[in-house]
């Protein structure tokens, strides 16, 4: 069955959401480089099948085979004029799975980075970048998705865009960021500054966090910056099932279902509300996750030491500040 | 602004301060500062090669320092990649004449059904900043477009990226065709972006993984001379 974002919020304390798309659809046979996001035209089953796959192992929210749903990413599979359809369509695969399932089952339109540079360090404006998330949300809210879902974003303008494309729309949304540099997103945005970005976007954003990013480790110390500038925001978690190996012909991820219980159990302790997995996390990891979750005693706000001992070492670590720049600067500058 | 900071006239510096300012201003990305710079120098008789490398070299490699250790982004390293490109187009042509010395070649490109390009754009102007020639196929790159520039430009360096979970393993499907070719040894290959790692890397069967521009331009120097080396024994 189907329900909105801020009910189920209502009802439940903590949500689980669903794991990877890429990744999951390589072991359906996905070939390197090809776009999955063609298939909700043309194979629906393949995503019909992977949403059936994590409603049957618990997953609260589904997220839409999307991502690289914008004209600007499709231009290059000479996809860009289907843009609105296969929104359309991802969403209304979605919506299938969510209105038979016997549980409340939210559909999360994904929509991801455009992968251009906005001016003036590239090519791409406000008003393009809006234009472009504007087609692509109308065809998920025309699909029936219940939120957009903005992810793995990395600047504060891309942010900006698709909030404003939401409101446009008429759509709620989330947005997260993907922290992969020494504790930032790679323009430099500081897993806080989204606490702060949340206030001056457009609407009401419904919540906002990380996802994807290096491993679970670093995306735990990520949110906890979130919980702790606002305890009371409802702060997203999608976090890598480990990092990836090769294995054979395929691509793996190194995390384990007891891993990814682990960590729900410390994103939880850390006060966020919808957690999930993103790339490696298959419907076996979102199963023990699921089982971890309705099992869960909460304990107090995760340390440091704890998530390294759980979860593993931090991959891009935060530079500490008494690391930062030795050089002496000559001091002045020209008007 | 404070009113403590007096104004600095360039052409005022003895060669000393402005090669330390420039280094200032390639950190702070101001382009043309970077140029009239580079012409100053050039006027008071400096050599191409050794402005690119005593300024421009020396300043990138601050930037990339910092870039590395997560003091600096992005957004700051392509302000700083811009001006230092702005004191290359000066100085290109003129080294070109002088026959300055050159590391080596390299071809990048972003692999097939990838447009991610800011990573690898990066890589390929600070290679360039560093002294190597470097052929840019841009995105979306097939393995028969490596294959046709690796036989046209004879790189010593075969660079691939990917910012996408479903385009990374692409990465081995270029080194297997040079496998199959008999080739793999002559290149050095380097791949790169988010979601890699050095087990990667190393499964795919690249030479190394590259965290970001500054290391790819680390590891370049060094494998280059590991090779250089090798063929002298």
């Amino acid at each position: 069955m189907r329900s909105s974002l801020k009910d189920l919020l209502d009802e439940k304390k903590i949500l689980l959401a669903d794991g990877a798309s890429g990744t999951n659809f390589m072991e359906m046979g996905l070939e390197p480089g090809f776009p999955p996001d063609i298939w909700n035209m043309t194979e629906p089953q393949k995503p019909e099948k992977l949403h059936q796959m994590f409603v049957d192992a618990g997953s609260d929210i589904i997220l839409t085979n999307t991502f690289g749903a914008n004209a600007p990413r499709l231009k290059l599979h000479n996809a860009e004029n289907d843009t609105y359809e296969i929104n359309k369509a991802g969403a209304e695969i979605a919506g299938k799975v969510a209105e038979a399932a016997n549980h409340a089952v939210i559909v999360a339109g994904s929509v991801g980075p455009t992968g251009e540079l906005f001016q003036p360090l590239g090519a791409m404006t406000l008003q393009d970048a809006r234009e472009a998330f504007i087609e692509q949300m109308r065809g998920l809210k025309d699909g029936g998705a219940d939120v957009a879902w903005i992810e793995t974003m990395s600047a504060a303008d891309e942010i900006q865009a698709a909030a404003e494309a939401a409101v446009e729309v008429g759509i709620p949304y989330v947005f997260t960021a993907s922290f992969d540099t020494a504790g930032k997103t790679m323009m430099g945005l500081a897993p806080a500054s989204l606490n702060e970005l949340d206030k001056a976007l457009p609407g009401k954003s419904i919540g906002f966090g990380a996802n994807c990013g290096v491993g679970a480790s670093d995306l735990l110390v990520s949110v906890l910056a979130m919980t702790d500038a606002d305890p009371e925001a409802i702060i997203i978690a999608k976090a890598n099932c480990g990092i990836p190996v090769v294995k054979g012909a395929s691509t793996v991820y190194t995390g384990t279902p007891d891993l990814m219980a682990e960590y729900i159990a410390m994103a939880a302790d850390a006060g966020v509300r919808i957690i999930g997995g993103c790339c490696g996390t298959a419907p076996e990891h979102i199963k023990a996750m699921r089982q971890a979750l309705d099992n869960y005693q909460a304990a107090e706000r995760p340390t440091l030491d704890k998530i390294i001992e759980k979860t593993g070492p931090l991959i891009s670590p935060v530079v500490s500040e008494k690391d930062g720049p030795k050089r002496q600067r000559r001091g002045r500058r020209r008007a | 602004m404070s009113d403590d900071e007096e104004e600095i006239i360039l052409s005022e510096l003895s060669d000393d301060d402005l090669v330390a300012q420039m280094m200032d201003d390639l950190y702070d990305g101001l382009k043309e500062e970077i140029e009239e710079a580079t012409n100053i120098l050039l006027e008071r008789g400096w050599t191409p090669y050794d402005i690119l490398t005593k300024s421009l070299v020396e300043g990138m490699r601050i930037v990339g320092d910092d870039f590395r250790d997560g003091i600096l982004f992005v957004p700051e390293v392509l302000l700083a990649a811009n001006a230092m490109k702005a004191g290359m187009t000066i100085l290109r042509p003129l080294l070109a004449e002088t026959g300055a010395p050159k590391l080596g070649i390299m071809v990048t490109g972003t692999v097939k059904g990838d447009i991610h390009d800011i990573g690898k754009n990066l890589v390929g102007m600070m290679m360039e900043g560093a002294g190597f020639d470097v052929y840019d196929l841009g995105i979306n790159t097939d393995v028969d477009e490596f294959m046709e520039a690796i036989e046209k430009y004879k790189p010593d360096i075969l660079g691939m990226s990917a910012l996408l979970t479903t385009t990374m393993p692409y990465m081995k499907v270029v080194i297997d065709e040079l496998k199959t070719r008999g080739i793999r040894d002559n290149y050095i290959v380097l791949v790169g972006g988010a979601p890699l790692n050095e087990e990667f890397g190393e499964a795919i069967g690249a030479d190394a993984y590259c965290k970001d521009a500054a290391i790819a331009v680390e590891t370049a120097k060094e494998l280059i001379t590991r090779r250089h080396n090798q063929i002298a024994h």
